[in-house]
Formats: C-alpha cells, structure tokens, sequence
C-alpha cells in the first residue's frame, strides 16, 4: 500500500517537470501535449468507473465532455453579448463556470442514465450512443453558438492569481484537477459504494438477490462519471478557448473508450496511461503520415485480440 | 396532400434503406452474439465499388453487382481474420476491435478514393417519374430502391421461416452449442450468415450512391440510427428490424419534411426553422426514448 502512495507520488513529481523539460528542449508544444493527456485522462477515469468497475460499456461519454465544454462556451458567449433569453447573465470565472459545466453534465447523465440503465449488454451500448448523438446533432443545429462551426471565446475563465495567458499556469491547473478526480474516484472505489459497484461487475444477479437496488447504484455512478466528464469538458474548453460539435462525435465517445481499455480497465491508474498513450501515440503518428488512422486502426484490433488488459496488463 | 404522400414514399423508401442495414447486423447479433460496427464500413464500401465500377462501365446492374461482390467479400474476409475470435468477448472487446475497423477502412477509402465525395448517376432505365397515385409524380429510381427493399425482406423471411439453412439460422440462434453438438459447421453457418449480411450492407450502399454523394464515412451516421432502429425493434429479431426500421424511416422523413412548417403556425419564421431542424434531426432519438420507457426490450424482442 505505501508503495502505491509512493509510486503515486513519484509520478505526480514527474508531471510537475513536464514544463521544465519542455523549456529545457526547446519544445513547448509539449506543456500543450500534456494538458491534452491530463484533461482526456479526467475524462477516462471518469468512464472507468463504468467501464471497469461497474461493468457499464457506455459509449455515449462524448455527450458530457460537450455539454460540459459548451457550458463554458455558452456563457463566455453570453458574458461577451447579450443575456441568454434576456434574462440570464453569461460567466466568465472558473470557481462559478466549472461547477456550472459539471452539473450541467451530471444531470444530462442522470436524465439518459435513467433511461438506458433499463437495459443491459449490447442494447446500454447502442442507446447511450444513440442519445450522444442526439446532442451532437442538437448543437449542430443550435446556430446561435455557430451550428457545425463551433464557437470560438477570447479568454480562458479567469482564476484569481493565475494570468489566462499562461499556458504553464493552465497545465498545472488541469494536473491538478486530475490528481483530485483520481483522489475522489479513489475514495469512491475503496468505499462501500465502491464494493456494490464491483459487485454488480461481477455478479448483479447476487447483487440484486442480498436485496440492493442495483438501478440507483448504477444511475449513480453513471451521474458521477458524467460530472467528470463535464469537468474534463470545461477544461478543454478552456485550453482551445473553442467548443465544436466535434467534441460530441462519437468517434470521441469511442477514443475514451480506446483510453480506458488500452491503459488497463478497472484501475485508476490505467486511464492515464491510455490517455497518455493515445495523445503520444496519435501525434506521433501524424507527424509521420497523414493517414495516421490507417495504423492506428489495426492496432486497436491487435490490443483487443492479444493484449486483453491493456498496457498495464503487461508489467504483470 | 400530394406532398404528404410523396413523403410517406420518401419516409418508406429511407425505412427500407435501414432496414438492408440492419437485417444483417440484428442476424449477426441473434446468431452470432457480436456487435459489429464495421458493418458501416461494409455499407461504405458497396457504394465505393459500386460508384467506382459505374464510372468505369456506366452500367447501373454491373455496379449493385460490384458493390453487393466487393461488400461481401470484405465481410467475409474481416469475418474470418478477426471477428470469429470475438465472438465469446465482451461486447466492449467487439466495439473496440470493431471501431478500430472501422478507422481503417475510412482511412483506406479516403487513400484510394480521396476526400471528394464521388457521384452517380441515376440509370437511364430508372431515370424519370411515374403517376402511381393520381396527381403525386414519384421517382422511379426511389420507387425501384422500395421494391428492392420488400422483395429482400419477404425473401429473409422465406429463407429463416421456411428453408433447412433457416432452422438452423434459428437454432443457431438459441442453443449455438446445441446446434455444434448435432454436428453442424457452425463456424461455415456464422460466415455465411456474415457474408449474407454483407452483402445486406452493400447493396444498400451500392443503390444509396445515385440518392446521396458516396464520400469517406459515410456509413457512420446511419449506422447509428440503424442502433436506434435495432433497439426500437428489438435486438435480433429481424421482423423487429423491418418494423423499427419502417417506424424510424418514417417518423425521420416526416418530421424533417413538416415539423419546421408547423413550428411557424405558433412561432417566428427563423426560430422555427432553427428549432425545427434541431427537433427533427432528434425525433427518432425522442423516438427511441419513448419506446424504451414502456417497452425496454424493444417492440418485437427476439426471444421469449
């Protein structure tokens, strides 16, 4: 168990140098690369907490990392023109905007949670897909926030002490959103709540028989996996100071899949990996070809017929 | 009242589009257990080879041939290099493995074929309109895609109800093993089925191209309305397929053609346009929704 703290501790200390190596090659396009692996992991380990531990394949994910970018899209929007439908001010300050966007997510998840945890197996895959790409489409078709162009903002959300411009600043501002999500989903999985979910991964018949209510377990932990993600929404948001339908594609949905699957499901620490390794991996690749895709496809097929669980699943 | 049947043709004709698609992907479920998703590569490949062999060639029958070949053959050959391994996963193994399919083959269209979406050409022979109801021309070519599309669906239903390959379609179906255990090739029975619903795929990629531009991802976003299309109908029943895909195609076609018309009866004309293309492009979502809330399983589920 120290050991873990202290692994845990090691890897966060290495984070912590990224900007300096980056100054010290010359190459800041890696503080961007790493802000990039530290949002997607958010993300990923929120998803995990479904994937991995509750057994939940959702693949509509995308939907709360969009709807939680846009939130802050929107009411940067709003702060900059007039008020949403003349009544409603627009907001630019991170400690007000982020919870905004995470509860804006984890209600969206609550509302599709309660309709697809009716289901199960290969029809909770396709319903939560199919709900995710029912708010691509909605923003799509929202021209007010500029439809399939997205919607640009000037400036990051604004946190006192820290200057908006600062990409070194910002990095550490998402590492250290990460390391609290990790901390919290930590917490989540070691408790008993935690225990019920795993449980249900591994036997929800039993589950149900010693008399939990398994749907609401679900549906929680599908509204806290949903809040993570509107984070990590809000987050990148931020970063490109730009919200697109793109965030909502469901070839999103399917990246963060790839992510938790790739790293290692049903671990805390294998999302970040998968993030990791899927940013490095995909612009490593595209600085080589253009039809990166073309490589990164068989791959995946390769880690899913011989590399069942995931990199991690190598170092044991 | 001559545009509201020429849009129930319109919701029948893309009802029966959907439904090519999900025929096959609701057997390869039922039979095989294995959600594929590469089955829209499959459907972007018919109308790729069918487009490319229509330009060479210019004949219509030549290119659904290329198109229904080229499909299949994919299918089959994916079937037997990687997707037979996963039919014991995890669905979440076959919709990754599945999803990295599909990146690839996007990838190779767009290598071969480049990013400009190609074009077809209606054939001469289909080409023009006919008066079938008095007073509402209609497109032959899209009036040809409808029968296609009936006469494909009662000849499924011959070929599962009322053939030895359908019991054992059927069979296969409920006690895989079982039907193993008779001595059956179920491993020849699953291609086949695949390559049938392949060639499912390419054929209606291939009679899609002269309806819509044949462009690299293509088959993504009506893949995902053939998932809404499956779950409303109930997952591996192909009676299920047919009648979610006749529902969706339809309640689609109709609210695109009259929801931003009936907005602007209570609303101003741009917001009713606005909302009416952001409601419409969500109806069968809403659709999918409802069917859910009071039957889960879908409308006609599959067994028991």
């Amino acid at each position: 168990m120290v050991r873990r703290y202290l692994a845990a501790l090691v890897a966060i200390a290495l984070a912590c140098l990224v900007p300096a190596v980056a100054a010290a090659l010359g190459k800041p396009d890696l503080i961007t690369l790493g802000t990039q692996i530290a949002i997607y992991a958010i993300a990923a380990a929120g998803l995990d907490l479904l994937i991995g531990y509750t057994g939940l394949s959702s693949f509509g994910h995308a939907a709360f990392f969009g709807l939680g970018g846009y939130t802050v899209g929107i009411m940067a929007f709003h702060a900059a023109g007039e008020k949403m439908f003349g009544v409603i001010p627009g907001l630019t300050e991170a400690w007000l905007v982020w919870p905004l966007a995470i509860a804006v997510s984890a209600l969206a998840a609550l509302a599709i949670g309660a309709l697809s945890l009716r289901t199960t197996g290969v029809s909770f895959i396709m319903i939560t897909l199919a709900f995710a790409e029912m708010f691509f489409f909605l923003f799509v078709s929202l021209k007010t926030y500029g439809g399939d162009d997205g919607l640009g903002f000037r400036r990051r959300n604004g946190i006192p002490g820290i200057s908006p411009r600062d990409d070194v600043a910002f990095y550490y501002v998402c590492l250290t959103a990460l390391v609290l999500v990790l901390a919290l989903l930590h917490r989540v999985v070691h408790s008993r709540f935690g225990r019920v979910l795993q449980g249900m991964r591994q036997n929800p018949r039993r589950m149900e028989a010693i008399g939990l209510a398994t749907y609401r377990y679900k549906l929680t932990a599908f509204t806290i996996a949903g809040g993570v993600a509107g984070l990590a929404g809000a987050l990148h948001a931020n970063l490109l100071r730009f919200v697109s339908p793109d965030m909502l594609h469901w070839t999103m949905s399917g990246d963060f899949m790839i992510m938790v699957v790739l790293g290692g499901a049903g671990t805390l620490i294998g999302p970040v990996i998968g993030a990791a390794a899927m940013v490095l991996l995909q612009s490593w690749l595209a600085q080589w070809t253009e039809h990166w895709m073309i490589v990164m496809g068989p791959i995946l097929v390769f880690v899913v017929l011989f590399a069942r669980r995931g990199i991690l699943g190598l170092f044991r | 009242m001559t545009l509201l049947a020429e849009q129930v043709l319109n919701g029948l004709q893309f009802g029966v589009m959907l439904f090519l698609l999900a025929a096959g992907l609701t057997l390869v479920f039922g039979i095989m257990g294995l959600i594929n998703l590469a089955h829209a590569s499959l459907y972007m490949i018919g109308a790729f080879a069918a487009a490319w062999v229509q330009g060479r060639t210019g004949s219509f029958v030549l290119a659904l041939l290329a198109g229904l070949a080229a499909a299949a053959a994919t299918g089959v050959a994916i079937e037997v290099a990687v997707l037979r391994r996963l039919y014991a996963r995890d669905h979440m193994d076959q919709v990754l493995a599945t999803f990295g399919m599909i990146l690839f083959f996007n990838e190779a269209m767009a290598m071969l074929f480049g990013r400009q979406p190609l074009m077809a050409a209606v054939p001469g022979w289909l080409g023009g309109s006919v008066e079938f109801i008095p007073g509402v021309p209609y497109p032959v070519y899209r009036l040809a895609i409808i029968v296609v599309g009936m006469a494909v669906a009662a000849l499924l239903y011959g070929l599962i109800g009322h053939t030895r390959v359908g019991m054992l379609i059927r069979a296969g179906a409920t006690h895989r093993e079982m039907v193993r255990a008779l001595g059956v090739d179920i491993g020849l029975l699953s291609t086949g089925i695949f390559g049938l619903g392949a060639a499912l795929a390419g054929l209606a990629g291939a009679m899609t191209g002269p309806l819509l531009s044949v462009q690299v991802g293509m088959g993504d976003r009506i893949l995902i309305t053939t998932f809404v299309v499956i779950v409303v109908g109930g997952i591996g029943s192909v009676r299920g397929a047919l009648a979610g895909a006749l529902l969706v195609g339809m309640v689609d076609t109709l609210t695109r053609a009259f929801l931003p018309g009936l907005l602007k009866s209570v609303m101003v004309a741009t917001e009713a346009d606005a909302i009416g293309a952001g409601l419409s492009s969500m109806a069968v979502f809403i659709l999918m929704a409802v069917v859910l809330l009071v039957r889960p399983r879908g409308l006609f589920p599959a067994h028991g």
